[in-house]
């Protein structure tokens, strides 16, 4: 029995975080289940039994058991959905590490999109810095949105601290650009 | 109420005479709760605030959300927190049917109450109360516990009023799918069977449950 000091405890899905008894209006059932099965086989036989199951239809009329079948198919559809666009949103976006240069020899490195891979900025310019030893904040760009600015050229460094640290950034995903300052450009645009 | 997903403020450490205030005013609210009250808000433990939108604050204890609280109004307790003490707080039941529908945030309606599967408090039941810690000798007795609980079948032995915080159970499930403010008592909802019960309230899988506190 739990603590009782620390009140009842109820065990929670590890994929739709409700009570398991309550997943089945989650939206991931099968996720639901697999995962109920696996770490709780004496819960998953107790609310997926067949006769659980038919207590629970039993109660409804045929045409209310209809509606919640297509509105329960209509969930799973609207999350399988989501989660797509979210895999594509990851596939998709891009880290862009910058190396500016700011003087002659002197450089900063700016990386952006860092946020598309759900990371704080805040955080991580704060472990950048601890790792270089430099300064690091977060600043916001012209178009919208922040980027993470590293005093000195580290940007290679970065790349690497990224894929070691982060290990849901696809290498391929992470791009290194070099932004001189031309003097030819700022002649033109000046 | 927290039907999106939320943005909280970081996390602030309360004052500790907020923190007995509303230790004091939680007991009031929730007389039940007199037994446990240690285990909820350990003397030592610092509680913590998080500002939600809407004026809303949820207090924190060591990463757990222990209640929220709209401007200054009633404090309700987090459904992590009813799960742990499921006999601290008035409760009624909706039937099966209405399950799905208080699940993705609608107002809780009259007739998922009145129905064959949801109970309403009936101040006719006996009943079944929690045992509860003999007062020490030579100690003062606290506030005293009102005798009230629910049945074995789910009834709430007293009435509640309109603007009291309650508990929502659900037929055939053993714990809480959501906590709410009535806008209707509960003798007037038996009476007309009809209208909005609890309109916004904190569900499962709403944007309160899902938000991190750690």
């Amino acid at each position: 029995m739990a603590d009782p000091a620390f009140g009842r405890q109820v065990a929670y899905c590890g994929v739709c975080t409700l009570p398991p008894e309550y997943c089945e209006y989650g939206g991931t059932v099968k996720k639901c289940q697999e995962w109920l099965q696996k770490s709780h086989p004496d819960m998953y036989a107790r609310i997926w039994s067949p006769e659980a199951l038919e207590a629970a239809t039993a109660s409804l009329s045929v045409e209310a058991q209809e509606r919640a079948a297509k509105d329960a198919k209509k969930k799973a559809a609207k999350a399988e959905a989501a989660e797509q666009k979210q895999a594509d949103k990851l596939a998709n976006s891009v880290v862009t590490i910058k190396r500016i240069e700011r003087n002659k020899r002197k450089f900063v490195t700016a990386v952006s999109g860092l946020e598309a891979f759900g990371l704080d900025l805040k955080k991580v310019a704060k472990d950048f810095g601890k790792k270089f030893a430099t300064g690091s904040s977060v600043t916001k760009v012209p178009s919208g949105g922040e980027e993470i600015v590293v005093q000195g050229d580290v940007s290679d460094e970065i790349e690497e601290f990224l894929l070691e640290k982060y290990k849901d950034i696809p290498e391929d995903n992470i791009e290194l650009v070099d932004d001189k300052k031309s003097k030819k450009a700022a002649a033109a645009a000046g | 109420m927290f039907k999106k997903d939320l943005t909280a403020s970081p996390k602030q450490k309360l004052k500790s005479s907020i923190q007995r205030s509303l230790r004091q005013s939680l007991l009031t609210t929730y007389p039940l709760l007199t037994p446990h009250i240690d285990d909820v808000l350990p003397k030592k433990s610092s509680l913590e605030q998080m500002k939600l939108p809407d004026r809303v604050s949820l207090y924190v204890i060591e990463g757990q959300p222990l209640f929220y609280q709209e401007g200054g109004g009633v404090i309700v307790p987090h459904l992590k927190l009813v799960h742990r003490f499921p006999h601290a707080f008035p409760t009624i039941r909706i039937d099966r049917g209405a399950i799905r529908f208080v699940l993705s945030g609608a107002t809780l309606m009259a007739p998922g109450l009145t129905s064959k599967g949801g109970r309403l408090p009936d101040p006719n039941t006996k009943p079944v109360l929690q045992p509860r810690p003999a007062p020490k000798e030579g100690e003062e007795e606290g506030p005293s516990i009102p005798d009230e609980g629910a049945d074995e079948e789910g009834h709430w032995s007293r009435e509640l009023e309109k603007g009291e915080p309650v508990v929502v159970m659900a037929e055939g499930k053993e714990t809480a799918c959501a906590v709410g403010i009535l806008v209707m008592g509960t003798k007037e909802c038996k009476e007309k069977g009809k209208g909005p019960v609890i309109e916004e309230g904190h569900y499962l899988g709403d944007g309160l449950w899902r938000l991190i506190t750690e």
